[in-house]
């Protein structure tokens, strides 16, 4: 019903709450009991609080570049929880909270952060694919293992993330045309936090919105307040429910903001205004959620600093752990090019492994 | 037992390993319906139903990329580049995700596909069609590349890249699909990937080709063979990774090596081999290795072919330059 009244074509953005964290469409409102609100308000302050530490360790030089998430917790958090266990989700780099949302611990993240690539040896049982890091090519992946759940008749809804940049690539295109033609249970999700480094969305695509990009592809659209978590969460989970029932794929455009930089990397001020920022952070989703479970009654001030320790607790202690078996084993190089080793790898090891015992160091 | 030639074999191949797995889905441009421009897949959408054989839309990247995704999620895919002059759209999804997946998840994920794509010159086609780009696959590590040279190791060389649980390059030399026929058994068969095979013993030189060209290449043994040079000749099938053993044993009887193949030189596989016989048979050499390869030039239109590809006659002059190096 919603994707009829918020036709992309109407360019109408949906919401339930507005930057008051008031209910602005009570009607909308998914039936959710304390524990489940408190669970989804929960993964934020983790997503939060668990970037915060990953920026504060890059900074003192013990984590790689890392891909801070600020600001965009409810679109991530929001639509990871629309899936069922069965479902994959299709990441590209900038979605801790669907990271967390679908269970995947932190020690994991961070062990990637770190640099070590078991951080993508995502444990059996968890259908999520590693960081995918070339913008828009994760998406084609998304569309062959929902074709295949499809062939195969498996009861499974894949849902990819991207970024408004990632719209301008050959592989969006590619994956949307194919989703639709062949009506993969495929959720196209796009976090539009209006900038691809230092490139604003308008310079990206001439359509209005991103979510407008659904119709050529023959294939729902909406978009939704990317800060708005239950605005997220009924969009996602409607499209969610579509595609397992046999409805074929949808574009999802959560409209939000990232108040932090593109990478540790990158210095957002050469390309935005603080005025831009400051506006954006009066719409923080977390601290509307906060507000809206507040008023309700559902959580006090008190609670709410000790969900962010509890958080912060175990941020500080997954990379405690990271640094203490984050190093890596050398045959692990060249061990997982093919399922055995040629003989040219062996090779190399071997000479590399002598050189070292030449110096002492194996 | 059947006469088949290298395009049978293709098709009597996919239909083997489809119907003794049925998790083989096979798809590209055109394959379904029409059964593939070369008419490699015919048949198999009638017999397996569209939900294995299937035709897809016209993007290259997609099919390499979809096939990703439906290899993670249980399926083994055979997919088809129309040509390999339209690959390019793909490697983007091969080299940075189809050669990577075992790698970046620890073995978590791996991506059993098989990429087939017709290569080479010589059938007076269009711009973009008559290309070997096989090193540019050679060098991206965790992608195995392989070449038949005739029907017979077409089928026992598919077979084994389609039941790799790694992604392998299949690149099917288009100039030689209905060149000859030659006895197929009809039973399942697997030729290794990843060896070489001596087609011919001989003690003079060592001749090392792959693909079409190895036509050529025992074209001009023969007429080696009656100046009384006996080469020893070696279809390297593998591309990558290459089978040094059989290279160098061969090079430490013969003393001398001539390459041949139909890629530009610069860069070539020739190099590779060049550099590997070096490595490890350097005191065994009588002679400077020696190439034979296409020009460092874009291929030329079909009026231009052959002058292009290595013909025998080229062949003999360089086996015989080699052979007769400071005597």
């Amino acid at each position: 019903m919603i994707y009829e009244d918020y036709n992309p074509m109407k360019k109408k953005m949906f919401q339930i709450m507005n930057e008051e964290g008031e209910i602005i469409q009570p009607q909308l409102m998914p039936d959710l009991g304390k524990e489940e609100l408190l669970k989804m308000y929960r993964l934020m302050v983790q997503t939060r609080e668990t970037d915060k530490k990953a920026l504060l360790y890059q900074r003192q030089g013990r984590m790689l570049t890392y891909a801070p998430n600020l600001g965009q917790e409810a679109a991530q958090v929001g639509s990871a929880l629309s899936l069922g266990k069965e479902d994959w989700m299709v990441p590209a780099f900038r979605e801790l909270g669907a990271w967390l949302a679908r269970g995947i611990e932190v020690n994991m993240v961070y062990l990637y952060w770190y640099g070590n690539e078991y951080g993508s040896k995502v444990p059996e049982g968890i259908k999520v694919l590693p960081v995918s890091v070339p913008i828009a090519s994760q998406l084609q992946h998304a569309v062959g293992i929902a074709w295949a759940s499809k062939l195969q008749e498996k009861d499974e809804v894949v849902m990819t993330y991207f970024g408004d940049g990632a719209t301008s690539q050959g592989d969006f295109g590619e994956a949307m045309n194919w989703a639709g033609v062949y009506q993969t249970p495929t959720i196209f999700f796009c976090q539009n936090n209006q900038f691809a480094i230092s490139v604003p969305r308008g310079s990206q695509t001439a359509s209005e919105t991103i979510a407008q990009k659904s119709i050529a592809y023959g294939m729902p659209g909406i978009q939704v307040d990317g800060n708005d978590i239950f605005a997220v969460y009924v969009a996602t989970k409607e499209a969610v429910k579509r595609a397992r029932n046999g409805g074929g794929p949808t574009l999802i455009e959560a409209f939000t903001y990232r108040l932090g930089a593109h990478t540790t990397s990158d210095d957002p001020t050469r390309y935005r205004s603080d005025q831009e920022v400051e506006a954006w952070k009066k719409k923080d989703p977390i601290d509307r959620m906060k507000k809206y479970l507040m008023r309700e009654g559902l959580l006090t001030e008190e609670e709410d600093e000790k969900i962010a320790q509890e958080y912060i607790n175990i941020a500080e202690d997954a990379f405690k752990y990271v640094e203490a078996n984050g190093e890596i084993e050398l045959e692990d190089i060249f061990k997982y090019q093919f399922k055995e080793m040629t003989p040219q790898l062996k090779e190399q090891l071997e000479e590399y492994k002598e050189f070292l015992r030449g110096r002492g160091e194996a | 037992m059947p006469l088949m030639n290298v395009l049978q074999a293709v098709n009597e191949t996919l239909k083997q390993e489809m119907r003794r797995d049925d998790r083989v889905v096979v798809f590209g441009e055109d394959v379904g319906h029409e059964g593939g421009v070369f008419r490699a897949t015919v048949d198999l959408q009638k017999e397996f139903g569209k939900d294995r054989c299937m035709d897809t839309p016209l993007a290259e990247s997609g099919i390499v990329g979809v096939g990703i995704g439906m290899g993670l999620n249980g399926l083994i895919p055979v997919v088809e580049i129309q040509f390999m002059g339209f690959v390019y759209p793909a490697f983007n999804q091969i080299i940075t995700h189809v050669a990577r997946m075992r790698n970046r998840s620890r073995g978590r994920y791996t991506v059993p596909m098989t990429i087939r794509m017709p290569y080479g010159g010589g059938i007076r086609a269009l711009e973009h069609h008559s290309e070997s780009t096989e090193a540019l696959f050679a060098h991206i590590p965790g992608l195995k590349v392989v070449v038949p040279s005739t029907p017979y190791d077409t089928k026992g060389l598919l077979a084994s890249a389609i039941r790799d649980e790694d992604p392998v390059i299949f690149l099917e030399p288009k100039r030689i699909y209905r060149a000859f026929k030659q006895e197929v058994p009809e039973e399942e068969y697997l030729i290794p990937i990843g060896k070489a095979k001596v087609v011919k013993e001989g003690e003079d030189i060592t001749i090392i080709s792959w693909g079409a060209s190895m036509r050529e290449v025992l074209k001009a043994t023969e007429m080696a063979e009656g100046k009384g040079i006996y080469p020893e000749v070696i279809d390297l099938r593998t591309i990558a990774p290459i089978d040094r053993e059989t290279v160098i044993q061969s090079v430490k009887k013969t003393g001398r090596v001539l390459i041949v193949h139909e890629a530009p030189k610069t860069g070539g596989v020739g190099g590779e081999l060049i550099s590997i016989i070096n490595e490890k048979a350097f005191l065994h050499l009588e002679a400077p290795p020696s190439r034979l390869t296409g020009f460092d030039t874009v291929f030329p239109l079909p009026k231009g072919e052959h002058h292009y590809i290595p013909s025998p006659e080229r062949i003999l002059k360089k086996i015989t330059e080699t052979v007769n190096y400071l005597t």
